[in-house]
């Protein structure tokens, strides 16, 4: 199986005076339609890791390389772009635009890409609002629906264009338990249905070991890296 | 284009207020550069009109003083094909007499026009408040200021005494009050058959007069310069009123530029209004444009959002401001009157001013919102997703 994502000597360091360091020469690299699961202590560097794999932030040395394109040579906008067609992103916080009902948050990314929406686009944003059991809410203003209803409106919206890959950082950080596993099952499903690859990051180990491979981050380095 | 222009429309209807404000604030600017704007073009236009709207705006006359032009026929219809921008043409002869009353002898001046001439330069009919300007052997009007000075009445027989010293009996036909006191006591007017009959001039006149049509009134120092070389006689001098009235000419020049100046000074000050207030915009939305940003979205996309914002404001607040400032002009014609009940200023609506007002608005609005669109294309997202 090729490489969706592949990381080599990612360094990061933060300010100019006093130098923070937070990650440390990793490499790694994850298989298309894979399921993995990033662990680690709040400030071991994981989301900052996520933050670089999506292209959102720079390394301080280090390449990456998505679907094998370098990125660090690409302009900003070629940037967005990757980021509008590979990948998706899900966060803590849901970061839906409350101007914007469900199912409008929904099409955003596919309407970034192509400017306007037409009835395939309609179309695929019911279904996956239905995967994510949203039907009844799709119309509602994206602040009038519950914690766990936006944050699969955010699932929904990550999976819109179809992406290589959806990077997420604590899906669930603000869900009760129940919520949880919905939604990590709800992942799973999406995962073997269209063979998306997952990265998530979480701090419930219970939850990361539902994934095929568990990667711990302590330090700014790779402490564990387990395939299942 | 589109999508930048649906995601500026909603960020506007989410915070109605505050875009209600705005388009308040860009309103009142472009109101008050309207209302300055027309309420000075009025002004000038009622102190050129009374200046200069009831008199001859450009002159041809002899060279000599006192001199008489013969055969001008011919010269009337070269100065109709000089210029077509020249309305009225009117000859006139003008002569100095004395009015014999029993106690003195009243300097006059004897202006002989044709009907015609006299009711289109000077509006004679409307200013006539007794008789009528008659055709008819000897029949005079007289200013207002005599009829009272020597208790004339309509019908009345006076005596006009020539320079050479002849008296002639003629019929006063009417009063008119041309509104300038010099005017009403010193002017007699008749027509020009009579004045010739009454100086025994024959057929000559001692000066053309002209008027232009109201579009064309300042090109008047143009229209007599081809007049000039159109005639191209020595004997004959080409005057206008522009060259006759400096003062006044720099009087409404330095009217237009201070006028102007408020015009900028106010619209410079919307612009820094605008331009902070939408920079504010930035920052309240900056956390969707990083999320617009992560799913995406390129840097002139986002600029795109807040120069479209620019100009939806740009445009309702011009269509508001031109409201208001018609609104204010109305009323200001209709509130602020003179003792006589009319206006202080009359209504003067400028279309080409109110429509160049609104779209300097709009332009203003975009180069206001050109700021905010840097900042908006210069957010980096990773900012908003780490400092959630």
């Amino acid at each position: 199986m090729d490489n969706i994502l592949e990381l080599q000597n990612i360094t990061k360091v933060y300010g100019t005076s006093v130098k923070t360091q937070v990650l440390t020469d990793i490499n790694i690299s994850f298989k298309k339609g894979s399921f993995s699961s990033i662990i680690g202590q709040s400030g071991s560097g994981k989301s900052t890791l996520l933050n670089i794999m999506g292209t959102l932030d720079e390394p301080t040395s280090g390449k990456v390389f998505i679907d094998g394109t370098e990125t660090s040579r690409l302009s900003k906008n070629a940037l967005a772009d990757i980021r509008n067609k590979k990948i998706g992103f899900v966060f803590q916080f849901h970061y839906l635009l409350p101007e914007f009902t469900a199912i409008e948050n929904v099409l955003m990314p596919y309407r970034i890409s192509k400017g306007a929406v037409d009835k395939g686009a309609v179309e695929r944003a019911k279904e996956l609002m239905e995967i994510t059991g949203l039907a009844e809410v799709m119309n509602n203003n994206a602040t009038k629906m519950s914690g766990g209803q936006q944050q699969r409106t955010a699932i929904a919206r990550a999976l819109l264009n179809n992406p290589d890959m959806i990077l997420a950082d604590e899906p669930t950080g603000n869900l009760d338990s129940n919520s949880t596993e919905n939604i990590y099952n709800l992942l799973r499903d999406i995962n073997e249905k269209f063979g998306t690859t997952f990265i998530i990051i979480t701090h419930d180990r219970r939850i990361a070991e539902m994934a095929d491979r568990i990667v711990e981050i302590s330090d700014g380095k790779i402490n564990v890296d387990i395939f299942k | 284009m589109k999508l930048s222009f649906q995601i500026a429309k909603r960020f506007l209807r989410s915070n109605l207020t505050q875009t209600i404000i705005i388009i308040l604030g860009i309103g009142i600017g472009v109101s008050v550069q309207i209302f300055i704007g027309l309420l000075i073009g009025g002004l000038q236009n009622s102190l050129v009109e009374t200046t200069i709207g009831n008199s001859s705006q450009i002159t041809v006359s002899a060279e000599e003083e006192e001199g008489l032009i013969s055969k001008y026929e011919p010269i009337i219809k070269d100065i109709e094909s000089a210029d077509n921008r020249i309305e009225f043409v009117s000859p006139v002869l003008d002569n100095p007499s004395f009015l014999a009353t029993d106690e003195k002898n009243q300097s006059l001046l004897v202006r002989g026009m044709e009907k015609a001439g006299a009711n289109s330069i000077y509006s004679l009919s409307e200013y006539i408040t007794e008789g009528s300007f008659e055709k008819g052997e000897n029949k005079v009007l007289l200013g207002i200021a005599l009829k009272e000075e020597y208790d004339l009445q309509k019908d009345d027989m006076i005596n006009l005494i020539t320079p050479d010293k002849r008296t002639v009996e003629c019929k006063v036909s009417g009063f008119f009050d041309l509104q300038v006191a010099s005017i009403n006591e010193s002017w007699c007017i008749t027509t020009l058959e009579n004045a010739q009959e009454i100086f025994g001039t024959g057929d000559e006149i001692s000066s053309i007069e002209m008027q232009m049509y109201d579009e064309n009134v300042f090109e008047a120092d143009e229209a007599a310069t081809k007049i000039t070389k159109k005639l191209d006689d020595d004997s004959i001098v080409v005057t206008d009123w522009k060259t006759e009235n400096q003062s006044l000419l720099s009087g409404l020049r330095g009217q237009s530029i201070s006028s102007l100046m408020i015009q900028i000074f106010v619209m410079i000050s919307v612009v820094l209004g605008i331009s902070s207030i939408l920079a504010i915009t930035v920052m309240q939305k900056s956390r969707q444009i990083g999320i617009l940003k992560a799913m995406g979205i390129n840097n002139g996309k986002a600029s795109l959002i807040f120069l479209t914002e620019g100009l939806i404001l740009g445009v309702f607040g011009a269509i508001a401001g031109v409201l208001m400032g018609l609104g204010l002009s109305y009323a200001f014609s209709t509130f602020a009157l003179n003792a006589d009940g009319t206006p202080v200023v009359d209504l003067y609506i400028d279309k080409g001013f109110i429509a160049l007002s609104g779209c300097i608005a709009v332009a203003a609005c975009l180069i206001a919102s050109l700021i905010p669109a840097r900042r908006s294309s210069k957010l980096n997202p990773i900012d908003i997703i780490r400092n959630n």
